[in-house]
């Protein structure tokens, strides 16, 4: 176990986080083009049916970015250093979820405003994504050094709430009884729960 | 007791088939940054022209076979739609397990061209073939003391995905007070465009109540039940604060979840803009059904 961790490891080593840039903003504009051009799940609802995408796109981010920690306690594979690309590519698919609510879906300022004050569910959505905002901003080693270690980790526990908010606000929308949402907030709050766990570890005395 | 209501959407509004079948081709052949402009000018132009079958097939809500827009469409064909029987029971004179053509014979069928908005704020142009509500309830007889119809939509559990999934609680149910069924607008659709109903759309007979929202219009109905209790409807069970008894589509009532004030036209692309909805979707015609009732508490 411990050899072949070290063996994904090794070879984890020599690929750049970079690319994951890449590849996240080329996936949002694919999937805008097909959107434009009414291709595939787009045929009919086109606006709709982005604004799902970026969502849930922007969701699995977050939840991927909770399990690098749990994955290397665990496994012993260590992706910690794509997690910064994670998060930062996580903030930028739901902010283009938010322009598609807002521009494309919703289409004028104040009903934007009605419904982030009157709807729980966008509500909760905005709030988990405004808590994104201060977190990509200090996604940079300047901000992490001027910070120190322990005030930029404790902010970025932030992240917990957002992805908590996140996966809520997925599960509000739903209409009826699903499981998809249902397994997004459960996974959620797991991974969150678990970082709970070690904190309360780490006080006890040794 | 046919054609007591005459379409403001005429005959001529129901596109030719050849052009309903090719539309998505020639959107779809113009397509790319140079037609925006072209598409949203088009939407403007012919904003009451009905939905292309494609539109009107492709994308609904019918959770037996999934909670997606999409899902009905893949997964509605296992419906069994033949034979087709209703239950009608309850305070009529003739109550029986009717066959669903001795259920129509010598019934009307009209063309209908009604808008269809949804509670999620869409909205569509459906040419629907169907029969007056009141000519089948004329035939199976009404008693005097009934006051509310229940209609009760198919489970078939082996071909409904949504329901082994227990998405809701099925069978869906919905009903309308007297007066409403027996409104001339109020139809029991067979076909949309002159074509039977394909089954996302709820074949092979669904209710049509176009100036409610379209969790009102069942699907594929099994039973008419005639009563004097206001019949439970499913979203209504799930949920009373967002969904009543009437779901009569008004813009001033506001849902928790979808803005009711606009709605977005299907078959606009990216940039389709929202418009302003209608009280009662624009069938001012029923307004007076309501008189001295608060809409805001019977919503």
């Amino acid at each position: 176990m411990m050899s072949m961790s070290a063996t994904i490891n090794g070879a984890l080593r020599k690929i750049p986080a970079w690319p994951l840039y890449i590849i996240v903003a080329g996936y949002v504009v694919w999937e805008f083009w097909r959107a434009l051009n009414q291709i595939g799940p787009y045929l009919i609802e086109p606006i709709n049916v982005l604004e799902r995408a970026y969502g849930k796109a922007g969701l699995i981010l977050l939840v991927a970015g909770l399990m690098v920690t749990p994955l290397r306690n665990w496994t012993g594979v260590n992706l910690i250093k794509f997690r910064r690309a994670i998060g930062v590519t996580a903030f930028f698919v739901i902010l283009a979820h938010f322009l598609v609510f807002a521009v494309l879906d919703v289409q004028s300022a104040s009903r934007v405003w009605t419904e982030i004050v009157e709807r729980p569910y966008v509500t909760a959505g905005m709030v988990g994504f405004l808590l994104l905002v201060p977190l990509v901003l200090t996604s940079n080693n300047l901000a992490l050094r001027k910070m120190g270690t322990a005030a930029w980790r404790r902010l970025h526990k932030l992240s917990y709430v957002a992805v908590i908010l996140g996966a809520l606000h997925y599960l509000w929308l739903s209409r009826g009884f699903q499981v998809e949402p249902l397994v997004y907030l459960l996974l959620s709050i797991g991974l969150v729960a678990l970082r709970y766990r070690q904190i309360v570890w780490r006080k006890q005395p040794a | 007791m046919a054609y007591r209501w005459k379409n403001d959407l005429t005959q001529a509004d129901v596109t030719p088939k050849a052009q309903y079948m090719n539309r998505r081709q020639i959107l779809a052949g113009t397509a790319g940054l140079g037609a925006i402009g072209l598409v949203g000018g088009a939407q403007a132009q012919t904003a009451l022209e009905p939905n292309t079958l494609e539109e009107i097939t492709s994308y609904n809500n019918f959770f037996e076979f999934g909670t997606g827009k999409a899902d009905p469409a893949a997964n509605a064909h296992r419906l069994v739609t033949s034979p087709w029987s209703i239950r009608v029971d309850g305070m009529v004179d003739r109550p029986g397990d009717y066959g669903l053509g001795d259920l129509l014979a010598g019934l009307t069928v009209e063309d209908r061209i009604y808008r269809f908005r949804c509670v999620e704020a869409w909205s569509m142009v459906i040419p629907w073939n169907g029969i007056e509500l009141a000519d089948i309830l004329a035939k199976v007889g009404v008693q005097s003391g009934a006051r509310y119809v229940a209609f009760e939509t198919v489970v078939q559990p082996e071909n409904m995905i949504g329901v082994q999934r227990r998405v809701l609680d099925f069978p869906y149910v919905e009903g309308l007070r007297i007066d409403e069924a027996m409104h001339p607008l109020t139809i029991m659709a067979t076909g949309i465009y002159g074509e039977p109903l394909a089954n996302q759309n709820g074949a092979p007979i669904r209710l049509v109540v176009p100036w409610k929202y379209g969790f009102k219009s069942i699907k594929s109905i099994v039973r008419i039940t005639l009563t004097d209790q206001e019949p439970p409807n499913t979203w209504a069970g799930i949920n009373s604060r967002e969904y009543g008894f009437y779901s009569n589509v008004n813009p001033n009532v506001d849902h928790p979840r979808w803005s009711q004030g606009s709605e977005r036209r299907i078959g606009g692309g990216l940039f389709a803009a929202r418009q302003d909805t209608l009280m009662f979707n624009g069938y001012d015609e029923v307004a007076s059904m309501y008189e001295g009732m608060d809409l805001s508490v019977f919503y």
